[in-house]
């Protein structure tokens, strides 16, 4: 297990893969994951492409982990926008109006079960309808 | 085949104006000019759309006629006694407009994404004002170009080659002329085509920009290191930043986002008043959806505020933090929602998205996303930019005009059209 700072962001791929849509197949392989750094794989003892569960004190999620292009940056983790992200931020604004997306402290393990839910997964386990 | 020139891409707040697109039996067959972004909008516009209204019955949707469906949407916004009406910012100012219009006759909240991007930056921008310009007056002039928490590379792809780093202008012409710095907690790929690269400590922004306010100010900075920066490395940019001739500080999400919000963009803005004293430097944030400037824009002249605007009362009252979506939503205080062109579920903290998804909500949108999938009401619309035309503002403000290039698919009207009729049953014309 490692401790990271969770950054959530824009990235190319979102851009692209939303539209060519949500629920295609592109979309998700492009957003249930979470860019580390080199170093930070090697702590965890995984490769690039292998799944890691990501938990913050709001929920947790499970994506899979993938080597930064974008690294240095040593305990940063970076996920793009996505329901996928959301599941570990917090709803409170403390009265800024805006929630905090970035800077979350969060832990990240292995996973030996459990597989990456798909949107209609997540609707349906995480918001309860459909 | 016929080809279309000077078309407006309606991906992001750049709203790039010379896209070529060729088109054959009403489909788009090729686009020039844009960046991958943008190409993968005007390519896939008309996949994964929504070609039917419907309505939820029970557990299950049943495609219904637009006018059942825009009754079905008066019932629901008509019987609320708290509506929020959210979205905007992938529309034309035109149905916003009428979005407005709705708010204030029902006595909801309107709000658009700003409210989760860069709210901060506008509350900072009311707090101390700011030294703006239009992106061509950073192209013909500056000479020194600051991304703070910011990848145009990945949200803006085209910025550098039109306005900064890569752009011709008419008195700073090449990439020799200009400096780029680029401030980040990551090496992006934007930072890795920089002349400085500033690595800064995630949630530290606002010290970083104190520290360069106390250098640029000829204070000496009595510690090692500000923020994860050496400061040796702080000095030589506020050395960097009087010494240029034009100043540009374009901002993303990493100040507005990060803890601090509005603090860290009042922080940037007292820095580019304080360079002010020495040289021409402004701040312009790199806004997001195409369209969102606009939706503040239209907001401001219609109410006076830039988003977050209830109604609730008869007159229309702003107070950021309380009638902004996301604090409404996580009170739980809305009973019914109108969603156009945005995707909530997708980009609220998940307890709200639970809790939004717990009252009825009509969305009007062309695709099918997480939202139209759990919302009481859909309405399909067209594309802005595609297959209606409308008004947009690029992210400095410049209002453009968006063409109309295609026809839509049968049956499908635009998010204006549709509000039109919203409103006038809503008045019982
Ligand atoms: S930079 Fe933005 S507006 Fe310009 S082509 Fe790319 S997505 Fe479209």
């Amino acid at each position: 297990m490692i401790k990271v700072i969770l950054i959530t962001g824009r990235s190319l791929d979102q851009g692209t893969s939303k539209s060519i849509g949500k629920f295609s197949k592109e979309y998700m392989e492009k957003l249930a994951i979470c860019e580390l750094d080199p170093e930070d794989l090697k702590s965890l003892g995984i490769e690039s492409g292998q799944n890691v569960k990501i938990k913050t004190k709001y929920g947790e999620v499970i994506v899979k982990a993938i080597e930064s292009k974008q690294a240095p940056h040593k305990g940063i983790a970076f996920m793009p926008y996505s329901m996928w992200a959301n599941l570990l931020l917090g709803s409170s604004t403390n009265s800024s109006g805006m929630p905090t997306f970035k800077g979350i402290e969060a832990d990240i393990e292995i996973v030996k079960e459990g597989k990456i839910m798909d949107l209609n997964e997540l609707l349906e386990e995480k918001i309860g309808v459909i | 085949m016929k080809t279309i020139n000077n078309v407006v891409c309606s991906f992001c707040g750049c709203l790039c104006d010379d896209i070529e697109v060729n088109i054959e039996n009403n489909k788009i067959v090729n686009v020039k000019n844009t960046c991958s972004l943008g190409l993968s909008k005007f390519l896939n516009y008309d996949k994964h759309r929504i070609l039917k209204p419907r309505i939820r019955k029970s557990k299950e949707f049943v495609n219904v006629s637009l006018e059942e469906a825009i009754d079905e949407c008066v019932k629901i916004l008509s019987n609320a006694s708290y509506p929020i009406i959210y979205g905007w910012s992938n529309t034309s100012n035109e149905a916003l407009r009428i979005g407005m219009e709705i708010a204030e006759l029902i006595g909801g909240v309107i709000d658009n994404t700003t409210s989760v991007c860069h709210g901060p930056t506008i509350i900072g921008v009311q707090d101390i004002g700011e030294s703006t310009s239009t992106l061509g007056q950073v192209k013909n002039r500056a000479d020194l170009i600051i991304y703070w928490g910011s990848n145009p590379l990945h949200a803006h792809p085209r910025h550098l080659s039109r306005y900064t780093a890569l752009s011709k202008g008419r008195f700073v012409k090449t990439r020799k002329e200009r400096k780029i710095v680029v401030v980040d907690v990551r090496k992006t790929a934007t930072a890795s085509i920089a002349d400085i690269f500033i690595q800064i400590k995630p949630n530290s922004d606002y010290e970083l920009l104190s520290a360069l306010r106390y250098a640029v100010n000829n204070g000496e900075i009595e510690q090692n290191e500000v923020a994860g920066v050496p400061v040796e490395k702080i000095e030589e940019l506020a050395e960097m930043m009087i010494s240029c001739k034009f100043g540009a500080l374009m901002f993303g999400l990493g100040l507005t986002m990060s803890p601090g919000k509005h603090r860290n963009i009042e922080a940037a803005i007292a820095l580019v008043t304080d360079l002010n004293k020495y040289t021409k430097f402004v701040i312009l944030p790199m806004r997001g959806h195409y369209n969102v400037t606009g939706a503040n824009n239209v907001t401001c002249w219609t109410t006076g505020y830039p988003f977050a605007v209830d109604f609730s009362k008869g007159y229309p009252y702003y107070n950021p933090g309380e009638t902004t979506i996301a604090d409404i939503i996580a009170r739980g205080e809305c009973d019914a929602a109108l969603i156009v062109a945005s995707d909530p579920i997708s980009h609220l903290p998940i307890e709200s998205a639970r809790k939004l998804s717990k009252i009825p909500i009509v969305t009007i949108d062309p695709h099918e996303t997480p939202t139209t999938k759990i919302s009481k009401v859909v309405i399909p619309s067209s594309y802005v930019g595609i297959e209606y035309e409308g008004t947009a503002y690029r992210m400095d403000g410049v209002p453009l005009r968006l063409k109309k290039i295609v026809d839509p698919p049968d049956g499908i009207i635009s998010d204006e059209e549709i509000l039109k009729m919203i409103l006038s049953k809503l008045r019982g014309d």
